[in-house]
């Protein structure tokens, strides 16, 4: 989706503010939020690939006013309506349905330390040949996806290297919406930031993208 | 106010109330246990952090045969110091040097190494940030006080997939005699995103 998620290369945005020692949650509410994430996840529910589309699907004046764990919040409660743990009457209500059976956590406080998101890892062991090898030229397909899609616009079209072959993994584009895993290759494709952005980039410069079999075409 | 300002500190009270509500909802449905909420909140403020990552980068520097073992397999590497889970299953490492200074960014979201630099700051989640690395990283540098010659070779690592990238820093002239420790002590979080380089503290400032 061509949404204003999909920052790179946007140049209104301001300065780069950085602030010295900032604490790892500035609120209560962050903290809360980050963990009811990663807990609700635990149940495994939606993909990583679906978690990232709920953010990104918010209204775009709303990703860009809200703080960033908002979106965490908001893309959770959608996740938990979605999936059919909680209800939209439940989550308005704040009570649990009178027919809701009780359940035993999908993560105790003992297993945090030990949590290893292995349900959630998305690398595959599946024998799939690579359609390209560290070298090869390569060009991103010119593609436009209304769904989910870890192609950025800024480099779509555009000409580079396969510089390494990461595996194979789970295609985020079919998996966010429960189309499969579809699991392929992923290289890092080095491009020059001259082919990115021009004239105006350096000419020793270059961005590095990791890259799905199904976003690739030899060049 | 700066723009980033909005970015965390103002919580609406509303949401704070809601947040508690669907806490309780879930916790009364047997969905979520407050107490792995509270261990979770303690494990990345307290656990998990850059000092992790600054353990590699030192071990790296005293012991070429680990740095060559992290470069190939940075996952394998940070395991053997104890380091994995989440969002550091798939760990790349990339080396800066004289001639070449990496830098790490995520600009569809802010995918990030919790394994070993913990959650990410905010400006790295910030809109300037992802917005302009990509396009500008030198003059996203010069904002953090890094100026890079223009015979530097910039690479920009977008985060796109599941990989999770760390940077080696080069290890500062005139630490030689330091110990492991000492080295680690000297690396920053930022240093490790590619914002930074390491130094060593200045002459006759404490002890």
């Amino acid at each position: 989706m061509n949404g204003v998620h999909d920052m790179g290369g946007m140049q209104d945005m301001g300065r780069v503010e950085c602030e010295q020692n900032e604490p790892v949650f500035y609120t209560p509410f962050e903290g809360r939020v980050f963990a009811l994430n990663q807990a609700a996840g635990a149940w495994r529910k939606w993909s990583v690939d679906a978690w990232r589309h709920k953010i990104e699907a918010l209204p775009p004046a709303d990703y860009l006013r809200m703080s960033y764990y908002e979106r965490w919040f908001a893309a959770v409660s959608e996740l938990l309506v979605d999936s059919g743990l909680v209800t939209r009457a439940e989550i308005e209500s704040g009570q649990p349905a009178p027919d809701s059976v009780k359940q035993v956590p999908a993560l105790s406080a003992d297993r945090v330390q030990l949590m290893r998101r292995s349900g959630a890892l998305s690398k595959r062991d599946d024998k799939i040949a690579p359609r390209f090898l560290p070298g090869h030229h390569v060009r991103t397909r010119n593609i436009n996806p209304v769904g989910h899609t870890r192609l950025p616009r800024y480099v779509r079209d555009k000409q580079g290297t396969v510089e390494r072959d990461h595996g194979v993994y789970v295609f985020p584009d079919t998996s966010a919406h429960s189309l499969g895993e579809k699991p392929q290759h992923v290289y890092s494709v080095r491009f020059a930031a001259r082919e990115l952005w021009g004239e105006q980039a350096s000419p020793r410069d270059a961005v590095y993208i990791d890259l799905w079999d199904d976003y690739l075409e030899p060049a | 106010m700066s723009s980033h300002d909005h970015d965390h500190q103002a919580v609406p009270s509303d949401l704070t109330l809601r947040v508690k509500a669907l806490e309780s909802l879930l916790t009364e449905k047997g969905l979520v246990d407050p107490a792995a909420l509270d261990a979770l909140i303690d494990k990345y403020q307290h656990r998990v952090g850059p000092r992790n990552g600054a353990r590699v980068v030192a071990r790296a520097w005293i012991d070429p045969t680990y740095k060559q073992r992290l470069l190939t397999d940075g996952t394998t590497a940070m395991a053997e110091l104890g380091y994995g889970g989440a969002q550091g299953e798939h760990m790349v490492v990339v080396e800066n040097t004289p001639e070449i200074h990496n830098l790490i960014v995520c600009t569809l979201c802010s995918c990030y190494p919790w394994s070993v630099l913990g959650l990410p700051p905010v400006w790295y989640k910030s809109a300037p940030y992802r917005s302009r690395a990509v396009i500008d990283p030198r003059g996203v540098l010069r904002e953090f006080g890094l100026e890079l010659a223009d015979e530097t070779e910039i690479r920009v690592w977008d985060s796109t997939a599941e990989l999770r990238y760390l940077v080696l820093p080069e290890r500062p002239s005139g630490s030689e005699k330091l110990d492991e420790t000492a080295l680690a002590a000297l690396v920053s979080r930022d240093a490790m995103i590619g914002v930074a380089k390491v130094t060593m503290p200045s002459r006759g400032v404490g002890a």
